[in-house]
């Protein structure tokens, strides 16, 4: 069998450090809005902007320690792709509450 | 939920007691009955497996999905005939022929087979056939799912033929508006063939997104940069950003429908906290990028033939592409103005109506770099040329009543009447429909090998362009006079006179679709005459008039090395294009594979299962689905070697074509090789 | 499945580019295809989103859910996340048993947080707080349903891929799928750090 064709596609380009740096941030990035909202001790605003960053970093350290995005060329069409994609997910989302809270603001 | 056996099937559901939809589907049995009878008198049952049920070329995929189109045009039409025919007649008091139910019926089945099962057909069907020659390459990225996303797009249209004889088709128009489309306003099957005919077609059509929008991207010969496309490689492109981020919307939402109808969930119910207003607002989520997935391509179309035809590049290029990325754009954000009059408040409709009106900005971009192209060109008044003026003129027109119509107090007055109606048909026909006849008579000499007779393609042009605008004009008319849209019948003897125009602007299509069939009939007849011997029946300027007509399962014998825009004339004009490469090599092709056809008929059994509770049934069809995708995973014999021997006895016979063409045809400027002697 | 023979025709040699190999292709085109995946789990947000506070009178979700129930469904995943990762470097190097084994640690923590998950909604339905109850709990299940469902058929495609590793070893084809599975898997890790947000997270803020 021939040498291993996964290196030319620019995905997997992790190794034992990658994996486990990504793993260690997210337990800990998983740790903390869960202690917050269970421990109650911060606002209700303070402990959202907590949760919600929290979950942005995570999604973007499983994008580079296990999905391997990053600037380079190889995977240029992929973040591309991607950033176009949560570009129209915030349209969709964004869109559909601003719709739906006005009309039921002026219907219901 | 397993109770009974045979769900909800029954002899009832077969429409004895209605003469119209009896005789239709028994009218279509015999024609299928006679249709397989001469396939089997003519022992073609092995051919027609072999050569094309199987296939994964993108060229009969391609012709597959044409011939799917033009039926369902066919049906869709004769929803059309039946509702131009009843308002005709039911004026002031008169019922007509149709009762209310069968009325609502067949204007939710007109809008859901033209949309889904006529024109995605149609347009997937053309990029089939186009797209990989116009880059260079020789199939798709992904050749065995094209052949799933064919035979899952036939399923579900079959689907959708099949409720007219079992059972009874949707009654809540082509949209399926909530709470109508809900358990409680519509207990029967109806909804239920729409909605599977429909999710089973929008998956496949993901597919289809994603592979062409990896083939464009991926599998572009070398020099084929991005900004050296063919526009309608580029209409393709961009048609897939809108097919694979908008058709998922679809997905979800008849999803969420299919489970409020089948587990009693509350999404879009009026109890138990459901909001029916949020189904309206998801459908058109995914309903504005669709119609955009239908203009596009048609605008692609449009600057190839104008191009060709006018003997020049296209003016503009690059303003084009950027034109089509902020139509593409802009289309995901003005899904709103489809429901101005549900309530929201000034501010949200203003947002989207002025969305809405900027994309007059660069639709009005491309069609003035299309009179810029023939300005000063050699123009050929061809049938392709004839659609392409056609549309110019009338869609702008169409163009510009959707403007009026994006202002949000002048929607107040005029949605749902039947000024909505005659803006979209104005578009729709003139733009999208036109765009793919007139793409059908451009590449008709390369997929089948020989031309289309002109004298009957003009005859058919006239009368359907005649036909729309005495079809559709008054209706605008009738929008202005307060007539809204889906009447039975109608109180007001004032808008009869303008029906009835519309009703014989009608019979005028009408026989352009036959003029359209005589001259199928008649070129197949006169198909020696009409062979296409080089190739390039048209004087071409992009790479697919390269290769033979029909061209070979390979498409090129070597893949050409592109150096400019119109890479093809760039070839001609320097005297290259026929060259001869030294020496051929073995070409590894897709094999033959039955499990998209397998997929398909196993998806019309869940759809038809799922539709009449025989949820046993359902189970085991997705079941054979699941293990038939895992056995072609299994299987690592997917391809099959075209030696070069074979390759090069191929291309001696096109050369020898090409060589006895070109004495017949007197062409002076290409240098036509001697084959290649035998070693 | 192409040549990579190019042709003589033509002169501009200099751009003359390589043509991707099959496993790039195929790669590229499952990003595409987790890319409408993502609007698939879009609109069932923005659903939960407009939905999520219709309670019809029913429980909310503070009322149901429970918070070191969610976490260890997020330990099952992000560690199965991580194994997988580890299965891809042993696919990198070859070796076949380190890449069973993996997978097999791999689905034994999927099939965790999927046990994990039908235990919660069967909980949740015998206690008459089934998706029919009010749209806040259609939304939620359907939501969270989804993508419990992804898991599901990422298990299936799992114990395909390690039967297709044991009778085939690491051909090209089966590390292009293990390539695509593995994304998938990362992929639905991603998609759950979304759900615990902002509906379990958020669900008990009040």
């Amino acid at each position: 069998m021939s040498q291993s064709a996964i290196d030319r596609t620019g995905m997997s380009r992790g190794s034992l450090t990658s994996y486990l740096t990504g793993f260690v941030l997210s337990l800990i990035l998983t740790a903390i809005p869960f202690a917050l909202v269970m421990s109650g001790i911060w606002s209700y605003t303070a402990t959202l902007a907590a949760i919600f960053s929290a979950g942005v970093v995570q999604i973007l350290v499983h994008l580079h320690y296990f999905l391997h995005l990053d600037t380079s060329s190889d995977v240029r069409w992929n973040v591309v792709a991607l950033l176009y994609t949560f570009f129209i997910m915030a349209l969709f989302v964004g869109g559909s509450l601003w719709i739906m809270y006005n009309l039921h603001w002026r219907t219901m | 939920m397993f109770g009974n056996i045979f769900g909800k099937l029954s002899l009832s559901a077969i429409p004895f007691d209605n003469p119209l939809p009896l005789y239709a589907v028994s009218g279509a049995l015999i024609l299928a009955l006679f249709i397989l009878g001469l396939i089997t008198y003519y022992r073609k049952w092995t051919y027609l497996y072999k050569e094309w049920l199987t296939s994964l070329d993108h060229k009969k995929i391609g012709i597959m999905y044409i011939i799917l189109a033009m039926v369902m045009l066919l049906r869709g039409f004769s929803d059309a005939i039946l509702m131009r025919g009843q308002q005709a007649v039911a004026s002031g008091g008169s019922l007509g022929y149709l009762a209310p139910d069968h009325f609502n019926q067949i204007f939710s089945a007109h809008g859901s087979i033209m949309i889904i099962f006529m024109a995605m057909p149609f347009l997937v069907g053309l990029m089939n056939i186009a797209v990989p020659q116009q880059i260079g390459a020789r199939d798709v990225a992904f050749p065995f799912m094209n052949s799933l996303s064919l035979w899952l797009t036939t399923a579900a249209a079959l689907l959708v033929m099949v409720s007219l004889g079992y059972g009874e088709f949707s009654k809540a128009g082509w949209s399926g508006y909530a709470p109508l489309s809900e358990k409680t306003y519509s207990p029967g099957v109806g909804v239920d063939y729409w909605i599977w005919g429909f999710q089973i077609a929008g998956i496949a059509t993901t597919m289809t997104g994603i592979n062409f929008l990896v083939t464009i991207l991926k599998m572009r010969a070398p020099g084929m940069k991005l900004m050296r496309l063919p526009l309608f490689v580029w209409a393709t492109f961009f048609t897939m950003v809108l097919v694979v981020w908008a058709f998922p919307v679809l997905t979800v939402t008849l999803a969420m429908l299919t489970l409020d109808r089948y587990l009693g969930m509350h999404f879009f119910t009026n109890t138990h906290g459901g909001n029916m207003m949020m189904y309206v607002n998801l459908f058109w989520t995914w309903g504005h990028p669709e119609v955009y997935i239908l203009i596009l391509p048609a605008f692609g179309i449009f600057s190839e033939i104008t191009a060709t035809f006018s003997g020049k590049r296209l003016f503009g290029y690059t303003s084009m592409v950027f034109a089509l990325g902020v139509i593409t754009l802009l289309s995901f954000s003005v899904w709103m103005h489809h429901f101005f009059t549900m309530g929201a408040s000034p501010k949200v409709n203003l947002f989207f109506g002025i969305a809405t009106m900027m994309i007059a900005i660069p639709t009005g971009v491309k069609t003035f770099n299309w009179l810029f192209t023939m300005y000063r060109g050699r123009i050929r008044f061809t049938t392709p040329m004839y659609w392409t003026l056609a549309f110019i003129v009338t869609f702008a027109v169409g163009g510009s009543s959707g403007v009026m119509l994006s202002i949000p107090p002048a929607d107040f007055v005029l949605h749902n009447s039947l000024f909505l109606i005659a803006h979209f048909h104005n578009v729709l026909i003139p733009g999208a429909l036109f765009g793919f006849f007139a793409g059908f008579y451009y590449w008709f000499p390369k997929a089948a090998g020989f031309r289309l007779k002109e004298s009957w393609g003009k005859r058919a042009f006239w009368c359907w362009t005649i036909g729309f605008y005495l079809a559709f004009m008054p209706l605008y008319v009738l929008g202005f006079m307060g007539m809204p849209r889906r009447l039975v019948t109608y109180p007001n003897p004032a808008w009869y006179p303008y029906l009835l125009v519309a009703a014989f602007g009608t019979a005028v299509i009408a026989l352009g679709i036959a003029f359209m069939g005589i001259q199928l009939f008649v070129s197949i007849k006169e198909r020696r005459a009409l062979n296409d011997p080089t190739g390039d029946p048209w004087d071409g300027r992009t790479l697919e008039w390269l290769t033979s007509s029909p061209p070979a399962e390979y498409n090129f014998p070597k893949t050409p090395v592109v150096d400019d825009i119109d890479a093809f004339m760039e070839m001609k004009e320097r005297g290259v294009a026929y060259e001869r490469p030294d020496q051929y090599t073995d070409i590894e092709m897709p094999k033959n594979a039955p499990h998209g056809l397998i997929i398909g008929g196993l998806a019309f059994v869940f759809g038809f299962a799922m539709i009449w509770y025989v949820f046993w049934l359902a189970i085991l069809a997705a079941l054979g689905i699941l293990f038939t995708v895992i056995a072609r995973s299994m299987d690592d014999d997917i391809h099959h070697v075209i030696p070069a021997a074979e390759v090069k006895r191929i291309e001696d016979e096109r050369y020898r074509q090409l060589a006895s063409a070109s004495e017949r045809l007197h062409v002076s400027e290409q240098a036509i090789p001697e084959p290649v002697p035998e070693t | 499945m192409m040549t990579t023979e190019v042709s003589t025709i033509g002169i501009a040699h200099d751009e003359v580019v390589e043509h991707p190999s099959t496993i790039e292709v195929q790669t590229f085109g499952f990003w595409i295809y987790l890319m409408s995946d993502l609007i698939i789990f879009a609109t069932l947000f923005a659903t939960f989103g407009v939905l999520g506070r219709n309670y019809a009178g029913g429980p909310t979700g503070k009322d149901l859910f429970d918070l070191t129930y969610t976490l260890g469904e997020t330990m099952f995943l992000l560690v199965s996340s991580a194994a997988f990762g580890l299965v891809m470097l042993a696919v990198r190097d070859g070796r076949k048993k380190l890449v069973l084994m993996g997978l097999a640690v791999t689905f034994l923590l999927g099939l965790g947080f999927v046990l994990m998950e039908i235990n919660e909604f069967y909980g949740l339905v015998a206690e008459g707080n089934g998706p029919d109850r009010s749209a806040f709990l259609s939304s939620f299940f359907t939501l969270v349903g989804t993508h419990g469902t992804h898991v599901t058929f990422g298990l299936i495609w799992m114990g395909t891929m390690m039967a297709q590793v044991a009778i085939k070893g690491l051909t090209s084809p089966v590390q292009s799928r293990l390539m695509r599975l593995s994304m998938f898997w990362h992929f639905l890790d991603i998609v759950w750090i979304g759900i615990f947000t902002i509906v379990y997270l958020m669900g008990v803020m009040s």
